[in-house]
């Protein structure tokens, strides 16, 4: 297993070079001077001349990536053009807010989606499963940012049961921290819901259907021991996968959610970055979520191995 | 287990309801989150807005735009306004304790000319030499006259930082600034908000009414509007005009406005690399009939829904500055195209660029359909800022709409836009009559002589037109109906002296 885990992270720096050349390159295709932004609305030439040569944006374009490469294989991800913080210190800033977010809506979505899929499956071709199916496509059809302003407009507005928007930190103040959240997460996760539910029940469908099912009904089991003890843990399986891979792309930030709720995540950064063309942010946000991609990645695969024994000869 | 379970989740369902906000805590939503904290480096509005509460200037302007002491008690100018001489207010702390006096004056004025980093530098190009003539007294010595100055003074430019704390941080001053205005830095994250509170020390500290003040960005406009209503805001700037109706109809809600000192403006491309060799480029006849084709009125009515002001000069009709010879003119189909014909023209396609979201994007629309009944076909191409802003300094564009802030000295909103060698001159105007009679304007102490070159050189820019202006925008603000003692400000900015919450 360590064997295996150390090939695959190996396999991952190939990639994460790959990203970065990429979006490094499509980043300087991207018409638009940050200087120009940066140096006020005066413009004034020496300043301009200055801030280049500060920030190294005369040199040709390989040898800025190199600069930024060495940097980053040292531990300096650069300084933002913005606003003059490390990168490194905004990512420690935005990172914990993210991952929160990621958690908090994973979690909504594993309440909401898992049992509705499985009602689904065992209910196969009743109202129950249309009904659940025309949920699901709702809550893939419902834009994330009509939801929220909904969401605040009833729950903040009208009802004053939670905070509108903004953030607090979980270690500072963790009831408004989870306060502030909850309205996020739920618009996030309310999606994925939609997409856990299809997957759940097309797997328990496959699991009820076979034949082990049947000699455990022939058994006497209750339905209750057949669906979530024999049923369950087999179509578990393709859930994880699909969980890891979710929360791999929560991890890129969510845009609009973040917008909408002025929270300081990671899409909201990347967003302003791209804007005022913040080369070094957006390559570190970049990096680190496909680091964190990655990651979610070979858990999964890991987590794969680890619940069917079937596959671990194979390693 | 089931009992704790039940419990805890009541104790939870407990907790998660909303708490009231502290009572003298003042939370402001701003449009967008600042950029360094650092007056010498920062060039952003919502900065400057945070900058009003936290940093005292040598001189403030007052509801007429009129300059008004601050830091300084009094000034004057003499050499024919090439020296300028303050007396510094006695008795003034900076947050961390330093006495602010001429020396730090000095200091900080020499920090906004020479730090590498400074974005003050063409701010203060026109002063040659800065001194302490006394304890308490400050001698500005220029290169040529200046009466802009004194305007320059009264924003960062003016800004008075704690030397000591400038010295040791340098460029990192932003990380933990500190100067002498009624409220100091506390905390601030990214894109979250920044937190000042209550500088017990202030030198003017009976109109300092609350205890905290936190900004908030908060980019959406109807997210903006939802927290004032919940209470989780108490006031929000630059509020959409859409929302302005909605905010008078609201109980809890006071709505305010006022009409900045910027423009907004269409620059044609005369001289500005290959792209000036057009048509429009080339004959001011096809500018003025463009401009007389417009319906500025209309569009203040259709796009900002009445809260903007008509215009065709860079500053606006209620300014003293605005040449009355010169009003905004009518829409007038006939003669435009009566001078496009002149011109040898029936129909003219023109490309525009303009900014990509929505207030521009209509606006535009509007536009272009008005000068489609005098024979202009326009093109529109929106883009997104950063890269307007390079298409226009480049000058790959034909006519490019975008707008200024605007500055408290009528110089800051004409000069650099049309003057040969101005430093922002997109569109490469040159006509050495207009810069005599600018540069003249700038030397004056005298605002009488003032106005009369501005006049003389308003007349040559209506007839060249290089620039075509359409309107003056309106700073737009909701606030909480227990926000008592505010009142909006012509440059826009938030003065918290004498407001407090009940």
């Amino acid at each position: 297993m360590p064997v295996y885990i150390g090939k695959r992270l190996l396999v991952a720096i190939p990639t994460l070079l790959i990203i970065s050349i990429f979006v490094f390159s499509l980043q300087k295709l991207l018409p638009g001077d940050p200087v120009l932004a940066m140096a006020g609305e005066e413009r004034d030439p020496a300043t301009i001349e200055f801030l280049r040569e500060k920030y190294r944006l005369n040199d040709p374009m390989p040898i800025q990536y190199l600069n930024w490469l060495g940097g980053v294989v040292t531990g300096d991800f650069g300084i933002s053009l913005r606003t003059n913080q490390p990168v490194l210190e905004l990512i420690g800033q935005k990172l914990p807010v993210t991952i929160q977010l990621a958690v908090m809506a994973m979690f909504f979505a594993m309440i909401i989606g898992i049992p509705i899929g499985i009602l689904a499956a065992v209910k196969k071709n009743t109202w129950i499963d249309y009904t659940a199916n025309i949920v699901a496509l709702s809550g893939l059809s419902i834009p994330n940012f009509w939801l929220g302003i909904m969401l605040i407009l009833l729950v903040s507005v009208q009802l004053g049961w939670l905070p509108a928007s903004g953030y607090e930190s979980i270690f500072v103040d963790p009831v408004r921290s989870i306060q502030t959240m909850i309205m996020p997460a739920f618009v996030l996760g309310n999606a994925l819901a939609a997409t856990l539910m299809r997957h759940t029940r097309s797997a328990m469908v496959a699991v009820l259907s076979s034949d082990y099912i049947r000699t455990a009904r022939a058994k006497g089991l209750s339905p209750r021991e057949i669906i979530l003890s024999h049923s369950f843990r087999n179509a578990l399986l393709p859930v994880i996968t699909l969980l890891a891979l979710l929360f791999g792309e929560l991890l890129a930030g969510a845009v609009l959610t973040e917008q909408i709720f002025t929270i300081p995540g990671f899409g909201k950064m990347t967003v302003d970055a791209v804007f005022t063309r913040d080369y070094a942010v957006v390559q570190g946000i970049v990096l680190c979520t496909a680091v964190g991609f990655i990651l979610m990645n070979l858990l999964a695969d890991i987590a794969y191995v680890l619940l069917n024994p079937r596959l671990r000869a194979t390693i | 287990m089931k009992r704790i379970t039940a419990l805890s989740a009541a104790l939870l369902a407990s907790a998660l309801m909303a708490m009231p906000a502290m009572s003298s805590e003042l939370r402001i939503g701003l449009n967008d989150d600042a950029d360094v904290l650092d007056p010498a480096q920062s060039r952003t509005f919502v900065g400057r807005i945070v900058y009003t509460a936290m940093c005292d200037k040598l001189v403030d302007i007052d509801q007429d735009m009129k300059v008004v002491p601050q830091l300084a008690t009094e000034w004057a100018w003499s050499e024919e306004g090439k020296v300028l001489t303050m007396k510094i207010r006695d008795g003034v702390k900076f947050h961390d304790g330093e006495v602010l006096d001429a020396a730090a004056v000095v200091a900080t004025i020499e920090r906004n000319m020479t730090l590498p980093e400074s974005r003050r530098k063409s701010e203060l190009s026109s002063v040659a030499k800065v001194e302490a003539t006394g304890p308490l007294e400050v001698k500005f010595t220029l290169k040529s006259a200046d009466v802009t100055l004194l305007a320059q003074l009264s924003d960062r430019a003016g800004m008075i930082v704690a030397p000591k704390a400038a010295k040791e941080l340098g460029a990192n001053f932003g990380s933990k600034p500190v100067c002498a205005g009624p409220f100091k830095f506390v905390e601030r994250i990214q894109q979250d908000r920044i937190v000042l509170e209550k500088f017990a020390d202030y030198w003017d500290k009976d109109k300092v009414l609350v205890d905290k003040v936190t900004y908030l960005p908060i980019p959406d406009t109807t997210v903006k509007l939802a927290n004032l209503r919940s209470g989780d805001l108490d006031m929000a700037e630059r509020i959409s005009a859409s929302d302005a109706e909605s905010v008078k109809s609201d109980a809890n809600l006071t709505y305010a406005d006022v009409i900045g000192p910027g423009y907004m403006a269409m620059y044609v491309n005369i001289g500005n690399g290959p792209r000036a060799d057009n048509p429009l480029g080339k004959d001011k006849r096809l500018r003025q009939a463009f401009s007389l084709a417009i319906d500025r009125e209309a569009i203040g009515q259709i796009v900002f829904e009445g809260t903007s002001k008509a215009g065709n000069q860079p500053f606006p009709p209620s300014s003293p500055w605005f040449d009355k010879d010169i009003p905004v003119p009518a829409r007038d189909v006939e003669k435009a195209k009566q001078l496009m014909k002149e011109a040898g023209y029936e129909k003219l396609d023109i490309e525009l660029q303009h900014a990509n979201n929505t207030t521009q994007t209509q606006m535009m629309q509007v536009i272009q359909s008005m000068v489609a009944e005098a024979g202009f076909n326009v093109t529109l191409k929106a883009t997104e800022f950063a890269t307007l802003l390079s298409e226009q300094t480049a000058g790959n564009y034909q006519l490019s709409r975008s707008d200024w802030s605007g500055r408290i000295d009528p110089d800051g909103n004409i000069h650099q836009f049309v003057t040969c060698k101005g430093g922002i001159n997109d569109v490469k105007y040159c006509n050495p009559k207009v810069d005599e009679l600018l540069n003249a304007a700038r030397a004056s102490t005298d605002d009488a002589v003032r106005k009369e070159k501005y006049d003389a050189a308003m007349a040559i820019l209506d007839e060249d037109m290089p620039i075509i202006y359409l309107g003056h925008q309106p700073y737009a603000y909701a606030l909480s109906k227990k926000v008592k003692g505010w009142a909006p400000s012509p440059d826009g900015m938030i003065r918290l002296l004498g407001v407090s919450k009940d």
